[in-house]
């Protein structure tokens, strides 16, 4: 389809038709501050940060706008800084000020979108605080939830929804007690969320956060070790430990997104109880050894057990190379049909 | 294909000259959820039982509202060939005496008389339409309330009930939505768009299915027009919807009404089944091609659910939270699909329409605002009560002469118009014309009706706090500037009736007002401010002395006044200072007691306990100075 042409603070810029004055700004450089809008998630429309101008219509939402010909569009004017002034005047009211202590201090939105806009001490001394603190759910073992920092801005729930399928939260209350939780609003560690953690990695601010995170000091592109779907991941080192997993966005195999394994399962990699050379028994005790040798002694006591002495279970961590290899292994060497996948459990 | 319906009405018709014309009396008493809260139920009792020690003949008729709540329970007693009168504050006792007085003598017992009904006169009794309350009300939308038993289909279709269902089986959907755009009727939920116009959209766009919803969400604080008419009148409102399915092209329609209104939803439930019977609603109605289905949803009493895309949610089993506009319900709504959200006032104006005609419906009314409203007429006011004035009338003729004044004739000082969405209006604005513009112009909204009348005692900082209170509860909580704007705005008023605020405090009122009106998502946060903004537009002297003074005017907010006893006219009774639960009233018998003010805690008991004749407690605007109590001397 033919491109849209419309102007956003006088530069001419070409949109892909049935996108929003949002994307079609962020694609062309131009920066709209936004709390609720995520790429991979339907628009919701709620933090009304992203508001613009748009002539002939007034103020309305970006993330909301499709993007129409000949449409001129203003990110900045009295009335647009009036309107999300006030909105992010608003959550900063009822957002802790500890940001250097704070798991998420530099990746935060509100932090960036406060400096964007330049907000005043004393203007914002004028607002009342008067949230109560609400406990920190520490209940799952892989990430933290705190309430108190969160905006509900949506994006967990929108993800959890529309992403992952899994429903596990979702808004309870009303007003200004509004949360978002599981169900009950229980520990959520008691719900059905399967620890994923793709709401973590979007939340904006520090409201869902992971235990001990650590900032890498540099990424390796690698494949999850899990399983045979063969996820992209991008592994945080630092130190030449690994502190952190990220999806791979150009990973045709997940598109970025990852399971609680591939996400919260590398602590094992250093393990101080983690096997780094193979064993073997000799006169009843475990003996550090080469691997020459261990497979040596493999292939020597797997020729002693061959056709129906022997059974093979592969695993779903291979590939499905490597599961045929092992099924090639099983009958045209060891002489048996006998050979399974656990996946078939 | 109406054959039968003619002779259904034919003979409703005749059922119903036949109970006018009976020759024994007829007993009508209003038993709406107003006239028993009042104790009609128990007067409806009293009459059985009166009746049956006499060994009487009469009909006794439940009947719905005919909108005097200060005169409730509300009794018609119709004597053969002789107009219908009707009693105010009946009782039990008062039902017994009628019996005797009226029924089994001939006296009708003037002094408990509101006036008369029908052809003819009594002696000494003002034909009722005459009176003040109805001489300016048009009740045409509530005509049937209180007249028709809302239980007997057969009584609504004697009185051109279904009517206007059968003449728009004979014409084709745009001949209906032409009849509603000539008559210029506009949505009476409250924001006045033009009924004609969201109907169009719907009908242009095409899909499988469509819906109506009849939105009975009513949650104004103060407003029952809606719970009136579904209880007095609920046919009306199905009419209404069946007209708007075919206009529309909708096969399902869905009522959508609050938990709490059980007597409604009886009285809805009961109706749906009868037009059912009698073909007027399900497959093929009246013979027809047009099919239209009605489900009664309940509400579980969620203000936000009034928004139609958050009524369209819980509809659906979600949580009742709005969605952004565009797509509007018109093109994408229930399940997806087109869908019209409807008032139930707006639904029985529909129906009046296409029974009478758009020239009809539009004899009265302003050039932009046609036709007649309801409206909830409540607070200080000599009548409280429900209402129906033709569109234009002033809002000194509603307060002044339907309403009779204030009470205890008490200044005027505002009129709350269109409930936590609306604003206050003062004194000066009382010519005011009643219509969607003109009230926006002044900084409110009609809304769906509610009005509250305000004297001298109300604080327009503590009202502002009142409905921010209310809306910042029933927030949704999904966006920014409601969720948090409104609680923000909450805050500032509570300082401000405790004379914690600064001036610059008005300024931040404004800004998160303004905020939070032009950037929330729907219709709840985008009004929300209007009572903090209109009561600070009118009335920001009381605000710069709740501020400023530290003192409210109105000797309503507990921390800026002062209660103190006047030294001359205190016997040391010792009456004040036993009630008090803060043991702040010092003072031996006989000697004039003083006030320890760092103990009173302000609840005023003692000012209602000093007898009259002594008058010794006086309550100030101001907040207490704290000087060592000093007590004796001789009274």
């Amino acid at each position: 389809m033919a491109k849209v042409t419309l102007t956003i603070d006088g530069i001419g810029v070409m949109a892909e038709p049935e996108t929003t004055v949002l994307q079609a700004a962020l694609a062309a450089d131009v920066y709209i501050p936004h709390l609720c809008y995520h790429p991979d998630l339907r628009p919701a429309g709620v933090c009304r940060v992203c508001m613009v101008e748009v002539e002939g219509r007034g103020l309305v939402p970006s993330c909301l706008t499709p993007v129409a010909e000949g449409m001129t569009v203003s990110t900045e004017s009295p009335q647009v800084d009036k309107v999300r002034r006030v909105a992010v005047e608003l959550l900063l009211a009822n957002h802790p000020e500890d940001c250097l202590t704070c798991g998420k201090n530099n990746r935060c939105e509100l932090q960036r979108i406060a400096a964007y806009i330049g907000i005043d001490r004393k203007q914002l001394g004028r607002f009342r605080r008067s949230k109560e603190p609400i406990p920190i759910d520490t209940s799952n073992p892989f990430f933290n939830r705190d309430m108190n920092r969160c905006i509900l801005c949506g994006i967990c729930v929108r993800t959890c929804e529309e992403l992952q399928g899994t429903c596990a939260i979702n808004y309870v209350n009303r007003g200004y007690k509004a949360v978002t939780a599981p169900f009950g609003n229980e520990p959520i560690a008691e719900s059905n969320c399967e620890a994923c953690g793709e709401c973590v990695v979007r939340c904006p601010t520090g409201a869902l956060s992971c235990k001990g995170f650590q900032e890498p000091t540099r990424e390796v592109r690698t494949v999850c070790p899990y399983c045979g779907v063969g996820c992209g991941i991008r592994l945080g080192v630092r130190g030449g430990k690994i502190v952190s997993s990220q999806g791979d966005p150009q990973s045709l195999a997940n598109h970025g997104r990852l399971c609680v394994k591939g996400r919260f399962g590398h602590d094992f990699v250093n393990h101080p109880r983690r096997l780094t050379k193979p064993l073997v028994r000799k006169q009843g005790e475990l003996v550090e050894t080469d691997w020459d040798e261990a497979l040596g002694l493999v292939a020597e006591k797997f020729t002693q057990h061959k056709g129906k002495q022997f059974a093979a279970i592969a695993s779903a961590k291979c590939t499905s190379e490597e599961n045929y290899v092992a099924q090639k292994f099983t009958r045209a060497v060891m002489g048996t049909n006998s050979i399974d996948h656990c996946a078939r459990l | 294909m109406t054959d039968r319906f003619d002779e259904f009405k034919r003979r409703s018709e005749e059922k119903w000259r036949a109970l006018q014309s009976a020759q024994i009396p007829r007993i009508l008493v209003g038993t709406a959820t107003c006239g028993r809260s009042a104790g009609a139920l128990e007067v409806v009792e009293a009459f059985r039982r009166e009746l049956d020690a006499r060994g009487l003949e009469a009909h006794l008729i439940e009947v719905g509202c005919i909108g005097l709540c200060y005169a409730e329970p509300i009794v018609c007693i119709t004597k053969p060939s002789q107009p219908g009168i009707c009693y105010a504050n009946v009782d039990p006792a008062m039902a017994a005496e009628l019996v005797e007085a009226y029924l089994v003598g001939d006296d009708p017992l003037g002094k408990y008389a509101l006036g008369s009904i029908g052809d003819g006169s009594v002696e000494g009794i003002l034909p009722l339409l005459e009176t003040p309350v109805f001489k300016l009300q048009v009740r045409r939308t509530l005509g049937k309330c209180g007249v028709i038993d809302p239980t007997e289909i057969d009584q609504y279709v004697a009185n051109g009930g279904y009517g206007g269902l059968v003449k728009a089986l004979a014409i084709d959907p745009a001949g209906i939505i032409e009849q509603i755009k000539a008559s210029g009727l506009r949505g009476r939920g409250g924001a006045g768009f033009p009924t004609w116009r969201k109907w169009q959209f719907c009908s242009d766009t095409q899909a499988d299915h469509k819906y109506l919803v009849c939105n009975a969400d009513e949650g104004d604080p103060g407003a029952f027009m809606n719970r009136s008419l579904l209880e007095g009148d609920p046919h009306a409102v199905l009419e209404g919807m069946a007209i708007a399915g075919r206009a529309i092209g909708a096969d399902q329609g869905y009522i959508y009404c609050r938990a709490e209104y059980p007597l409604a939803l009886e009285r809805l439930h009961a109706a749906l089944k009868q037009a059912e019977d009698h073909d007027l609603l399900g497959d093929g109605i009246l013979g027809s091609e047009f099919n239209f289905h009605v489900k009664i949803k309940e509400g579980a009493g969620a203000f936000v659910c009034g928004e139609e895309t958050a009524l369209i949610a819980s509809i659906e089993g979600k949580r009742g939270m709005p969605r952004p506009r565009p797509p509007f319900p018109a093109v994408s709504g229930l399940w997806g699909k087109p869908t019209i959200i409807n008032n139930v006032e707006t639904l029985a104006c529909v129906a009046q329409i296409m029974q009478h005609g758009a020239d009809w419906f539009a004899e009265y009314g302003t050039e932009k605002s046609k036709g007649t409203k309801t409206f909830a007429l409540v607070g200080k006011i000599n009548r409280t009560g429900l209402v129906e004035v033709p569109l234009g009338i002033t809002l000194r003729e509603m307060v002044f002469e339907i309403g009779g004044g204030v009470l205890n004739d008490k200044p005027f000082k505002a009129i709350q118009t269109g409930g936590p969405s609306g604003g206050c209006i003062p004194r000066d604005l009382l010519d005011t014309p009643v219509d969607y513009d003109s009230l926006q112009a002044a900084g409110t909204i009609m809304g769906s009706g509610g009005m509250v009348v305000m004297d001298e005692e109300n604080c327009m900082v503590d009202i502002a706090r009142y409905f921010l209170d209310f809306t910042q509860k029933e927030s949704c909580g999904e966006c920014v500037p409601c969720r948090l704007g409104t609680k923000q705005m909450l805050d500032v008023l509570d300082d401000i009736t405790q004379g914690k605020a600064e001036p610059e405090d008005l300024d931040l009122l404004e800004e998160v007002g303004e905020g939070v009106h032009a950037g929330s998502l729907c219709g709840l946060g985008q009004t929300a401010p209007n009572p903090v903004l209109t009561t600070i537009r009118y009335f920001r002297d009381e605000y710069d002395a709740h501020i400023q003074q530290k003192s409210c005017p109105a000797k309503v907010c507990r921390e800026l006044i002062t209660y103190r006893i006047l030294p001359e006219k205190c016997t040391g009774c010792r009456l004040c200072a036993k009630v008090c639960p803060a043991d702040a009233i010092v003072g031996e018998k006989k000697q004039v007691h003083v006030i320890d003010q760092q103990k009173c805690i302000k609840c005023g008991v003692c000012f209602e306990k000093c007898p009259p004749k002594f008058g010794a407690v006086e309550c100030l605007a101001g907040q207490p100075t704290y000087p060592t109590p000093t007590t004796g001397g001789t009274p």
